[in-house]
C-alpha cells in the first residue's frame, strides 16, 4: 500500500476554506477527474454513499446549485431529502433551529445549506452536529462554486500555479468572489478583483495573493481567466451605481476587454447571467467561454466534496 | 527489518506468471476476445506482463485496462485517511469480451467483490475470471480465483507483501509479521 498522503486533519464541514489545506483542496480537484469519468459511463452511479441521507436545505432560491447537489448526491447513491424554505413552515415563522431539529429527527447524515444570511451554514453545523456543506450563505462564501471555478481553470491549464484570475463586477455582494479570493491563492493563483469603487470592499486586499483595482483593462491584462460576476440588481437599491448602462460600458466582459487578456484566456461566469449587462452575448457564447463547462464540472466537484466529507465518517 | 520468509523470488514470480498465461490460454482456447484488467496498484503491472506473455505465446494483442475500486469499497476507514481515488481506464468495449481481472493478493475477497461491481458498471462482459499472484486464504465472501500463482496459507497477523519491478524496483513476494511492520 502507498504511504498515506499528508493533508492535515480532515475537516468536518465545508463552510469556507479556512480549515482546508492546499493538499486537501487539490485532492478534491483530483478526485473530480474520476467523478467526471463516472458521469460519462453507461451507469452514472457509484455506491460510495449508500445508506446515507443528505438533506438539501435551501432557505434561498436556487436552481442550478440545488439540482447539481441533488444529482451529485444521487450519483453517489445517497438518499436525498430536499427542503425548500418557500414551501415550508419557515413561512409560518418557524426558526432555523426548530426546522433543523425536525430535519435531524429524519436521521439526516449531512446537510447542504443555502441561506440568505451570512453565517447560517455555521449555525447549522453547530446545531445539527452533522457535516455541513455551505451552498452559499449571504455575501460570505460559496465554496463549491469556487472549487468548480478552480477546477475549470485547472482543466484548461493543467495547474493553477502562476495563473492570474480577474474577477469583475459586483464584488461587494458576491460570495463567489469572496470564496475564489480565498481559494485560488491557496492553489498558487493570483486574483485581481475589479469593480466600481462602491462595489469593491477595500478589506479584501488584505487577503494573500489578492489585489484590487477599479480599472477593468488593468485587471484583465495578463489574466488567464476572466470571470464576470452577476450584477445583483435586487441589491442595487443603495445607490452603488450611476446607471446600468454606465456600468455595462465600463465593466462588461466582452471581446474588446478580452483582447487585453492573455491570448487563449477563458471566460467564466457563475450564473445566472444578465446578458449584455455584465457580459456580452458574444463573450458568453464565444470560443473562450467555459460557462457550460463550469456547470458540468459543478456536479463532479460536488460529488468529490460529498465523498471527501462523508465517506468513512463514523 | 527483515521478512519472516521470501515466498517467491524474481525468477519464481516470472515462472508463476508464465504458468498463469498458459492456463488462461488453455481455459479460453486461445487469447481471442480476452481482456486483462489490473486492480490498483500492483494488479496493473501484473496485468501488463500477462498481456505481454499472451502476445508472445499466441501472437494476439490482448487489451489491458486499470480499475480503481475505491468508490465501491465496503470498508472505508482507510479511504478516510487517504481520500485519493486513482484512475480507472478501460479503453475498450467490454461487450462480448472475457475479462481476466488481475490482482496481486487474494485475501478476504472484499476487493474482488468491489472490483466485480465496478467492472459490471462499465459494461457487460461475456465473462469475468480472476487471476492472482498469491492466494493467502481467510476469505470472508464466497469468491475464489481461477488462476493462482502461489497458494500461501497464512496467519491473520501475517502480511503478504508483493513487490513488482515497476513500482518497487524488484520482483518478490515476502511474508512479514504485522508487529515487525509497525
Amino acid at each position: 500500500m502507498n504511504a498515506p498522503v499528508s493533508m492535515g486533519p480532515r475537516p468536518r464541514n465545508l463552510l469556507d476554506f479556512q480549515d482546508w489545506s492546499p493538499e486537501r483542496l487539490t485532492a478534491i480537484l483530483d478526485n473530480a477527474d474520476t467523478m467526471l469519468q463516472v458521469l460519462d459511463r453507461p451507469v452514472k452511479k457509484v455506491p460510495a454513499l449508500q445508506g446515507l441521507t443528505v438533506c438539501n436545505a435551501f432557505f434561498e432560491n436556487s436552481t442550478r446549485t440545488r439540482t447539481s447537489f441533488e444529482l451529485a448526491a444521487r450519483r453517489m447513491s445517497a438518499d436525498v431529502l430536499t427542503f425548500a424554505a418557500g414551501a415550508s413552515s419557515v413561512n409560518k415563522g418557524e426558526s432555523l433551529r426548530d426546522t433543523l431539529e425536525v430535519l435531524t429527527s429524519y436521521k439526516v447524515d449531512a446537510y447542504i445549506v443555502r441561506h440568505h444570511a451570512s453565517g447560517a451554514a455555521h449555525l447549522v453545523a453547530k446545531y445539527s452536529g452533522k457535516p455541513v456543506i455551505n451552498a452559499g450563505d449571504g455575501r460570505r462564501a460559496h465554496p463549491t462554486q469556487a472549487l468548480l471555478d478552480a477546477y475549470t481553470i485547472r482543466q484548461e491549464y493543467g495547474s493553477l500555479e502562476g495563473k492570474t484570475v480577474a474577477i469583475l463586477g459586483d464584488v461587494r455582494h458576491s460570495r463567489v468572489a469572496r470564496s475564489n479570493a480565498e481559494l485560488l491563492p491557496k492553489l498558487g493563483a493570483k486574483v485581481v478583483l475589479c469593480g466600481p469603487a462602491t462595489l469593491l470592499p477595500a478589506g479584501l486586499a488584505a487577503l494573500p495573493g489578492v489585489t484590487l483595482t477599479t480599472d477593468p483593462r488593468e485587471a484583465v491584462r495578463g489574466a488567464h481567466a476572466v470571470m464576470a460576476l452577476r450584477l445583483q440588481r435586487e441589491r442595487m437599491q443603495g445607490g452603488f451605481l450611476g446607471s446600468l448602462q454606465e456600468y455595462a460600458d465600463t465593466y462588461q466582459v466582452n471581446e474588446r476587454l478580452m483582447a487585453e487578456a492573455e491570448s487563449g484566456a477563458i471566460v467564466l461566469h457563475p450564473g445566472p447571467m444578465n446578458r449584455d449587462l455584465e457580459i456580452s452575448g458574444e463573450a458568453a457564447d464565444g470560443a473562450r467561454s467555459r460557462i457550460l463547462k463550469q456547470v458540468e464540472n459543478g456536479q463532479a466537484i460536488r460529488m468529490s466534496v460529498l465523498y471527501h466529507l462523508l465517506v468513512g465518517r463514523e | 527489518m527483515t521478512p519472516k520468509a521470501t515466498i517467491l523470488t524474481a525468477d519464481e514470480v516470472r515462472r508463476a506468471l508464465t504458468r498463469i498465461a498458459h492456463e488462461i490460454i488453455e481455459r479460453n482456447k486461445g487469447a481471442q476476445q480476452l481482456a486483462l484488467i489490473g486492480v490498483h496498484t500492483r494488479g496493473i503491472p501484473l496485468a501488463a506482463r500477462l498481456a505481454q506473455k499472451l502476445s508472445e505465446l499466441e501472437g494476439v494483442d490482448v487489451p489491458t485496462g486499470m480499475l480503481d475500486i475505491t468508490l465501491y469499497r465496503d470498508d472505508l476507514s482507510e479511504v478516510a485517511q487517504q481520500p485519493i481515488i486513482r484512475e480507472t481506464q478501460v479503453p475498450f468495449d467490454l461487450r462480448d469480451r472475457r475479462v481476466v481481472l488481475v490482482d496481486d493478493v487474494l485475501y478476504t475477497g472484499r476487493t474482488v467483490r468491489a472490483a466485480l461491481d465496478a467492472l459490471i458498471d462499465l459494461g457487460r462482459p461475456a465473462g469475468i475470471q480472476l487471476a492472482v499472484l498469491v492466494d493467502r486464504g481467510h476469505r470472508e465472501l464466497p469468491i475464489r480465483a481461477d488462476y493462482v500463482g502461489k497458494n500461501l496459507p497464512t496467519a491473520a497477523h501475517e502480511v503478504v507483501k508483493v513487490k513488482v519491478q515497476e513500482t518497487d524496483g524488484v520482483d518478490s513476494v515476502e511474508l512479514w509479521d504485522m508487529e515487525a511492520l509497525r
